[in-house]
């Protein structure tokens, strides 16, 4: 017998209030929570699902919207067609149903704005999501770090979050967005049309008022080790730098 | 709480289930995961120290390091973000063989495993003895790469495997359990995958 309350389990359950397509591979789903739940920007989540025969698949996935946001979580998923959890929210999640949820999680690839800059955030395809809620939470505590993103995508359409980190460099409040495509021409003046390289990453640093005293790199394995060795190529001392990777 | 739509026929098919701990998944390929850049550490350069606290005990080069007996050990290996990765085949120098050629009887319970990016992580002592754990030297027959912690890694292949520590430069004996990179950021003091020990409050 214990005096004590309960052990809380460290799942709790989450309602989808809000599903919006974010590019064709793309969606954001918008999740309540159903106790408070604080976070910090970069921080990730894991998800858990439930079969009727007990089978459960979980799977972590960063989270997008800033800690001051709101009171709902932006989970932005890819679907991979071998996958078991982002299938299901691609194909069969709809508003209203109830996932399980854990976190947040990770205490490393985290930004806020008292931990100041310069900030070079670096992400390619998905990996963009943990740097987004790095971006928003800056323009919420209407912090004027200078930050520089430099986002790979293959093609203009599949830049994720793309109308909004466009408004967000107008404001030139200290924001300064790169964007690169792999796969088709640039589409600004600032942009360019290749793979990150050191080359790159120098003249994102030209940007910034100082360099940089934090850099976090996001995406497929391949990417961040391609973008961490121009960043330290660019000068970016490696103690510096934070990554994230996922996939094979 | 079952999920709504969501079933258990998109679990890939395996007649192993028993070999995969809760929440877990198999996983084909070998995802790679680190905290930063990969660092590129070249055999001339490479030494492995072993201390007792701040004293050290004994250190090797790398021509030392692999002259010590070598051991085979493939392991079915457990990462924190729930992949599976079965019979996989490490050649390495088992921590006895370590312990052995220094002429020590491990001086205490507890040993924080030390990386040359200044990473640390935290295993009971005896988790790593009678044959349980190795610095592993080969991947399936060949050096192990960069990205996945070579020249030379730890391999304690029954924990989550963030306790495998990548580019090894050293082993350290403390007095108490001294919570290394990950476990002062919210990861599980010890790591038990079978016990899902994944986060700070799992029991």
């Amino acid at each position: 017998m214990s005096d004590g309350p309960a052990a809380q389990s460290p799942w709790q359950t989450v309602t989808i209030t809000r599903i919006q397509k974010r590019t064709p591979r793309v969606t954001s789903f918008f999740l309540q929570p159903s106790r408070p739940f604080a976070y910090r920007a970069g921080q990730h989540v894991d998800v858990r699902l439930t079969a009727p025969d007990g089978y459960q698949a979980r799977r972590s996935y960063s989270i997008a919207s800033a800690p001051e946001g709101g009171e709902t979580i932006e989970l932005a998923i890819e679907k991979l067609e071998d996958g078991e959890v982002s299938p299901f929210f691609h194909e069969i999640a709809a508003v209203g149903d109830e996932v399980e949820l854990r976190g947040p999680l990770g205490g490393h690839f985290v930004w806020s704005d008292s931990d100041g800059g310069p900030l070079l955030l670096v992400g390619g395809g998905s990996g963009v999501v943990p740097l987004m809620a790095m971006v928003r939470h800056r323009a919420m505590r209407k912090s004027l770090v200078a930050t520089a993103l430099v986002f790979s995508a293959r093609v203009w359409d599949e830049v994720i979050f793309r109308d909004e980190l466009i408004d967000l460099a107008e404001r030139r409040d200290g924001f300064d967005l790169v964007l690169t495509l792999t796969r088709e021409p640039a589409r600004r003046p600032s942009d360019y049309a290749r793979r990150v390289d050191t080359a790159m990453m120098v003249q994102a640093m030209t940007r910034l008022p100082a360099p940089p005293k934090l850099a976090f790199v996001c995406g497929s394995n391949a990417f961040v080790t391609a973008a961490a060795e121009a960043l330290i190529d660019a000068g970016v001392p490696a103690a510096l730098i934070r990554t994230e990777r996922y996939g094979v | 709480m079952v999920t709504r739509g969501f079933s258990s026929g998109r679990k890939p098919p395996t007649d192993t289930d028993a070999r995969i701990p809760p929440g877990q998944y198999l996983e084909q390929g070998f995802p790679v995961l680190s905290a930063g850049p990969t660092p590129h550490v070249r055999t001339e350069d490479w030494s492995f120290t072993l201390k007792h606290g701040p004293r050290p005990i004994k250190k090797w080069n790398w021509a030392e390091f692999n002259a010590l007996p070598l051991t085979k050990m493939t392991r079915d290996i457990h990462c924190v973000t729930a992949w599976t990765k079965f019979d996989t085949a490490w050649q390495g120098v088992l921590v006895d063989d370590i312990l052995a050629d220094a002429g020590i009887e491990p001086p205490t319970a507890f040993t924080l495993a030390l990386g040359f990016d200044g990473y640390t992580t935290n295993v009971p002592t005896k988790d790593l003895t009678a044959g349980k754990a190795m610095v592993a030297l080969l991947y399936e027959g060949k050096p192990i790469t960069p990205d996945h912690g070579g020249p030379a890694r730890l391999l304690v292949p029954h924990l989550y495997f963030w306790k495998s520590a990548k580019w090894l430069n050293g082993l350290q004996f403390t007095e108490r359990d001294e919570p290394g990179f990950w476990e002062l950021r919210g990861y599980h003091i010890y790591g038990d995958p079978w016990r899902e020990q994944r986060y700070t409050n799992d029991p």
